[in-house]
């Protein structure tokens, strides 16, 4: 039915008299003045080379970016003609300015308009801490407060690290196709400076169906190895090519080429890299790979001068070999929730028991970087907050978020002793969730949702924090959150913490469908709720909301108001001054 | 991150019941009893750099063994091979690629045309265990695990 619909549409709009190129990249992209990026015209049919006229600014085109190669027909699924293209690779513009791009051949014709900036002469600071929250909603942040520093009369107890970063903007995160959006279209823009479609990264997405000969534009870690001399580091507790950690190096349509994405790390070599994900480092032949071909990039890491942690005690080895090349792969997948590896020993936590957390992989990175005495660009990602609010596990994605703060509290103590540093705290999207008061298990009740309080009857959760090291003892107190995601499959809730494993809210039926989990229908109290999602869908989605930025640091100030997330490359380019003036 | 089913990569389980076409020739099998062998046997170590085999499913290889677990569907229609899983894979809300597969899966390729059946059914599996990485020619999936000439029945 959809492909009949599609084929529809695209009777209808080639029935239309003037049809529109596409030209990448698209209409009013930001590009960093000298970055290389490809240039691509596809047309909707199949047109004459002598027919095609392209212009820059009134010239002709080949005099300010160079001559592309036409492809007399591009073939889509099933070597269908899909029209013809004209491709230039790492075309570059070395002045800034605005630039009016026209496309014509026969009845084809597209005009758009790119802005190429520049930066300052002179760099604000000297390294950047990028720290994305992936997922990171507001909600996270303020359970996070709740539930590690609590409150008392109506004030919070204590500040989370990220409250007191000093400047702040809203983000929008929409991709070039939706509103809705990924954490690699989101991630990428973060890290390119062009917005991109869904399960993009480093490309903006052509129509051909390959999904590594997409346009390319330069990633951050490209432009700081171009520019500057500094060290890069990559840390998340997601698979290392997850679409986060691989926005900062990687060119591909689609996040899930993690073989490949595992390639251009390499290519990139980023000095320190931390996270999960070793399954696509081993050979095919090794149980537990993920790879199709006998690429060992264990191997070929170390024999490039890389020290490799596989756990928590191998890491704190290696941080003292003085190589200044660290490997540290502590999870074959995704490593566990912060609470899992802290506290409740579930998930795959008996089979990877010594893994890293985020505060100590933070710790190694900043003091290895730091060696460098050009300076570093760091991202770190708190990936499980995401991780955890697909299934609708709150208490799990608000722990993590409190350990994603404490990192940055090591961002910011680091910072005190290197205020030539800029931190930025951020999520790439948001998700559609709220906390809306408590719940008391204590209560008598048949039905858990008459165990939640609301407006008064809320009163404060009873957290505590005896040891003192800045986590909740434990999630399973009396008095605990109430959270609750608007959005989701049919699932039962139970009004407690997911104490024996991850929540998994839905399985799919012999229809294909996305059915309540019965695993969870027994628990005291738990009601069905019913989905509000095609039934197609296994979880929550991420939500359109805006994401709450924060930064602090010489070049925060760039951080105002409202801005699209390909705006906020432009911040750390010109922190860097990755595109100064010519001299 | 889940990814999203748009691109189609979820297509491939929205199917209920199916037939494999398999080789012609059932394989005789010798009159041993196959020995009986559990998702938990599979591996001895699982670590950062590999998991390994345990010293149980090596002394297997080659030899007549019977497994239980759940039938995930093939990665496409016409595909000849099966996967064997421990949960049903409905309970494996992030598997979306071919990419996510669980770790321990083992690939069952049948000795004959057998019924699907149901998604979520405990199956029992015999037939010839086999180790090392293997590319099926006909859809490119890789199995490090495998049971040929297999017959399947519901346990």
């Amino acid at each position: 039915m959809r492909k009949l619909l599609t084929t529809l549409a695209a009777a209808t709009m080639l029935a239309g008299a003037a049809q529109a190129a596409t030209v990448y990249p698209l209409s009013r992209a930001t590009i960093l003045v000298g970055s290389p990026f490809d240039f691509k015209v596809e047309f909707n049919s199949v047109v004459k080379p002598e027919d095609v006229k392209i212009t820059v600014n009134g010239q002709d085109y080949t005099t300010v970016l160079g001559k592309g190669d036409f492809v007399a027909e591009e073939k889509g699924k099933d070597d269908k003609v899909l029209g013809s293209a004209v491709i230039l690779r790492n075309a570059k513009i070395t002045k800034p300015g605005k630039y009016d791009v026209a496309v014509t051949a026969g009845n084809e014709t597209k005009t758009v308009t790119w802005d190429v900036f520049e930066t300052s002469a002179l760099p604000k600071a000297k390294n950047i801490i990028f720290m994305l929250g992936d997922g990171m909603s507001v909600a996270h942040r303020t359970g996070a407060r709740l539930m590690s520093k609590g409150m008392t009369e109506g004030k919070a107890n204590g500040r989370l690290a990220m409250d007191d970063l000093d400047h702040m903007a809203f983000i929008g995160t929409s991709s070039t196709n939706a509103i809705a959006t990924d954490s690699a279209n989101t991630m990428s823009a973060y890290m390119t400076g062009h917005k991109t479609a869904i399960n993009a990264l480093g490309v903006y997405a052509d129509r051909t169906p390959s999904s590594l000969d997409d346009p390319k534009v330069e990633n951050i870690a490209e432009a700081v190895r171009r520019t500057t001399k500094k060290s890069i580091g990559i840390v998340a507790l997601s698979e290392l090519e997850d679409a986060t950690p691989a926005a900062v190096v990687s060119h591909t349509r689609r996040r899930a080429d993690k073989a490949e994405i595992v390639g251009m790390m390499f290519d990139v070599k980023p000095d320190v890299v931390l996270g999960g994900g070793s399954a696509y480092f081993l050979s095919k032949d090794v149980p537990g790979s993920k790879r199709k071909d006998d690429k060992d990039y264990i191997k070929l890491f170390k024999d490039a001068g890389y020290t490799l942690a596989t756990d928590k005690d191998e890491l704190q080895t290696a941080a003292g070999t003085n190589t200044g090349k660290i490997l540290g792969l502590f999870h074959t997948g995704n490593m566990d929730y912060a609470v899992d590896r802290m506290q409740l020993k579930k998930g795959t936590v008996d089979k990877f028991p010594k893994q890293p957390g985020l505060v100590d992989m933070t710790k190694v990175a900043l003091d290895n970087l730091s060696k460098n005495p050009e300076g570093f660009f760091l991202m770190i990602e708190g990936s499980d907050i995401d991780k955890a609010s697909h299934p609708l596990d709150w208490d799990r994605a608000i722990f993590d978020t409190v350990e994603f703060d404490h990192a940055v509290a090591v961002a910011r103590d680091f910072q005190k002793t290197h205020p030539d540093t800029l931190i930025v705290v951020t999520g790439d999207h948001t998700h559609g969730v709220s906390i809306i008061g408590t719940i008391d298990d204590t209560k008598e009740a048949t039905e858990g949702r008459e165990r939640v309080g609301t407006y008064e009857k809320a009163g404060f959760p009873n957290y505590e924090d005896k040891d003192g090291d800045g986590y909740p003892d434990s999630i399973a107190v009396t008095k605990h959150l109430a959270v609750f995601g608007n959005n989701g499959p049919d699932h039962y809730e139970t009004f407690k913490p997911k104490l024996d494993g991850p929540f998994e809210p839905a399985v799919k039926n012999d229809k294909g469908q996305y059915v309540a989990n019965p695993a969870y229908k027994d628990i005291p109290g738990a009601v069905l709720v019913e989905g509000n999602l095609p039934r197609d869908e296994d979880t929550g989605v991420h939500a359109v909301d805006d994401v709450v930025l924060q930064s602090a640091g010489p070049g925060a100030e760039g951080f105002k108001g409202y801005m699209e997330e390909s705006d906020v490359y432009k911040v750390l380019a010109d922190t860097f001054a990755m595109g100064a003036p010519a001299k | 991150m889940k990814l999203h089913t748009s691109n189609g990569y979820a297509n491939r389980r929205a199917f209920v019941s199916m037939t494999v076409a398999g080789a012609l020739s059932v394989i005789a099998r010798p009159a041993a009893a196959a020995e009986p062998i559990s998702f938990g046997q599979l591996y001895s170590k699982f670590g950062v750099l590999g998991l390994e085999y345990s010293d149980r499913i090596k002394a297997l290889a080659g030899k007549p063994v019977s497994m239980e677990g759940f039938m995930a569907p093939p990665l496409k229609a016409e595909a000849n091979f099966f996967v064997l899983t421990e949960i049903p894979m409905a309970l494996c809300p992030f598997c979306s690629s071919d990419a996510d597969w669980p770790d321990n899966i083992v690939v069952i390729y049948l000795g004959g045309k057998q019924t699907f059946l149901p998604g979520g059914t405990r199956i029992s599996v015999d037939g010839t265990l086999e180790l090392g990485s293997w590319t099926d020619p006909d859809t490119g999936f890789l199995s490090r695990l495998r049971i040929r000439d297999a017959r399947f029945r519901a346990a």
